[in-house]
């Protein structure tokens, strides 16, 4: 499919069917020419994305395309790993993640995160989603249970549970733990939640509730998958973005960026369109 | 590459290479002419078990020693005889007796050696309880469990002074002792860098190599004078023994301590960190309390190992046989006593050492035996 180059806006080695923001103010996360290395290995090179506030963005690409990678980037999870290092403009909210002094302690309570495998604490159903807010010093038990029950029902699944809060909460199925996180997630209530393949691991009648549930809150919450699933990308996101690492050992870039209806239907660059038609190998 | 790389394979009809392998088997028959008569050995081969019996079978006889066999599940094409299929074997080798012979005498020899174990703490209890039986007649049971007054001499063999010096040492260097030890762990599993826990652990695993009459000498030596200069008196006591005994039992809680945090998946640390935990928050509300049973394990076979030790206290308790009087007030242990008297004790008072012994070994069992319920507890909470 050839593209007229005064369709496409370009910005490093990225395709976007939709101009970037010139205001910071006008995107969730404003990234710039964003690098990141592990120890020596530059595992991403040159993204620049805006992350729109209130709506769903799907990052796609195959594994060991450094979507996770980027993901982590977003809440600082990253300064977990010994020896990562991020180059570049990565701007929440118009303050720069990364600048010197910022508590990640605190970005992390505003962007929380959904992982791949479902990790409850291994504590019952009520102190799992009663965690984040005990954290910020609430100690008011009816404060708590009116959280506890809101988070659960947000996440689908307080008519699971209701009779059961005092069970621990690995006595429940996958896909249940899985709601169980996003309903602890939700309790700190975030701006922003970033879900790392959160329905990999799951049932599809979960995935289905999760699906669900992501429509239900994303006028209150700005969303970020991570997901293999394009169907799923295709299905939740309102936008979309897709990350590649064309040879093994080179950096990983984002190849194109844009509407979801825009990058299924009328993908600007031949790799995309070899992606998601399943043209990929 | 062709469209059918991104498609799901789960798809693909699970039939499609087994009917494969049917039609292989189907020419197979056509080509030998005759089927195998699997009836032919035994005309009753109604169980699996009777089945591993008579030819045995895809089922070595470890297999079955072992109750390696699942009677219920089908286990391979020889099976299927028993539903009444007939199949041919031709091209399946049959187990051999020379693998049958080998395999039980290797089983013999590995079996020989775990009831070895077993046959000693049978024995050694036996004998032990043997040995001190007649204290039931020559002391009474009551005279020695309660009685708390000491003199081979004058013919009082009351022990509580002993059972209440070895808790007391014990339950001292417990308190001393297991939060360094905890402290530890965390430090290396959840806080020290690769490079500073790379000389961290070794150093601790090291202190359990240590010779307990080193850490004795250690004690008489620097710890003792030490406790005399800050106490007054001779310098040998309750805590002394606390200080010693607390540096031995920090490797064996440290190093299991670490084995359960190390247990803990990295995913509920990252979850904690990503719900805006900072580092102490996740230690203290998430991963110790997930850890929760592994550290009291840790502890209690600390203290199975501060209760049993004898060299070290034995030269630093001050080995009066009196009842616990305060910090720096010698007094003596079960294990110090038994050592202590054991070379010159005749009669009863050798009878009454069996019997301390006897309790100690007792003592030393609930503990096992307790961190055995609690590990099952456990299992059975996340279970």
């Amino acid at each position: 499919m050839v593209v007229l180059s005064g369709d496409v806006e370009k910005l490093g080695p990225t395709s976007y069917s939709e101009p970037l923001v010139e205001n910071p103010a006008d995107a969730t996360f404003y990234v710039r020419h964003l690098n990141f290395w592990y120890g020596d290995f530059n595992a991403l090179t040159d993204v620049s994305l805006d992350v729109r506030k209130h709506a769903i963005t799907a990052f796609i690409g195959p594994s060991g395309c450094g979507k996770s990678t980027f993901l982590r980037c977003l809440n600082r999870m990253n300064d977990l790993i010994a020896g990562t290092k991020v180059e570049g403009t990565l701007l929440f909210d118009q303050a720069d993640i990364y600048g010197s002094g910022v508590d990640p302690v605190d970005l992390r309570r505003r962007v929380g995160m959904i992982f791949q495998q479902p990790n409850p604490f291994p504590q019952s159903i009520y102190d799992n989603v009663a965690y984040g807010p005990r954290l910020q010093g609430i100690r008011n038990k009816n404060e708590l249970d009116a959280i506890v029950e809101k988070s659960l029902d947000k996440a689908n699944l307080w008519k699971e549970v209701k009779g059961i809060l005092n069970k621990n909460g690995l006595a429940l199925s996958g896909g249940q733990q899985q709601r169980l996180c996003i309903a602890r997630v939700l309790a700190v209530q975030p701006e922003v939640i970033l879900m790392d393949e959160p329905c990999s691991a799951i049932d599809p009648t979960s995935v289905q509730k999760i699906e669900d549930l992501m429509h239900e809150i994303k006028d209150q919450v700005t969303i970020i998958i991570v997901t293999h699933n394009m169907q799923q990308a295709a299905r939740v996101s309102d936008y979309t973005s897709f990350f590649l690492q064309e040879i093994a050992g080179e950096p990983a870039i984002l190849v194109e960026s844009g509407p979801t209806s825009e990058i299924f239907t009328n993908p600007i660059d031949q790799r995309t369109e070899d992606y998601i038609t399943g043209r990929f190998g | 590459m062709s469209d059918e790389t991104n498609r799901d394979l789960s798809a693909y009809p699970i039939e499609e290479p087994l009917s494969e392998e049917f039609v292989e088997l189907e020419e197979f028959r056509h080509e030998e002419g005759e089927l195998v008569d699997y009836q032919s050995d035994s005309d009753d081969l109604g169980t699996l078990d009777e089945a591993v019996e008579e030819d045995g079978g895809r089922n070595s006889f470890v297999d079955v020693l072992i109750g390696n066999v699942d009677a219920d599940a089908p286990v391979g094409i020889d099976d299927q005889f028993v539903l009444g299929e007939e199949m041919p074997t031709g091209k399946l080798q049959l187990v051999t007796r020379q693998t049958q012979i080998k395999e039980f005498t290797l089983m013999s020899i590995f079996f020989a050696c775990a009831i070895v174990a077993v046959l000693g703490v049978t024995l050694i209890f036996a004998f032990v309880a043997y040995k001190a039986f007649p204290i039931f007649t020559e002391v009474g049971i009551g005279n020695f469990l309660t009685g708390t007054e000491w003199s081979g001499t004058e013919g009082l063999f009351g022990i509580v002074p002993f059972i209440v010096g070895s808790f007391v040492v014990t339950i001292g260097a417990l308190v001393i002792g297991a939060p360094l030890a905890v402290m530890t762990a965390v430090f290396m599993s959840e806080l020290a860098s690769p490079k500073i826990r790379s000389f961290v652990r070794p150093a601790v695993e090291l202190l359990a190599g240590i010779p307990s009459v080193v850490y004795g000498f250690f004690g008489v030596v620097v710890v003792a004078p030490f406790i005399a200069r800050l106490f007054g008196g001779v310098g040998f006591g309750p805590l002394t023994a606390w200080i010693i005994l607390a540096i031995m039992i920090v490797p064996t809680i440290a190093t299991l301590t670490e084995d359960a945090l190390g247990a803990i998946p990295m995913g509920i640390r990252e979850a904690s960190f990503a719900m805006g935990a900072n580092q102490w928050q996740t230690i203290y509300k998430v991963v110790l309390p997930a850890a929760k049973l592994g550290i009291i394990d840790a502890i209690i076979l600390g203290m199975g190992r501060a209760i049993g030790e004898t060299m070290a206290v034995l030269m630093v308790v001050g080995n009066a046989p009196q009842l616990f009087a305060g910090i720096t007030a010698p007094i003596s242990t079960l294990t110090s006593q038994i050592v202590l008297d054991m070379g010159y004790a005749t009669g009863t008072q050798r009878t009454a050492l069996f019997g301390m012994a006897a309790i100690l070994f007792l003592i030393s069992m609930s503990l096992v035996l307790f961190v055995r319920l609690l590990s099952r507890f456990g299992q059975e909470m996340s279970g």
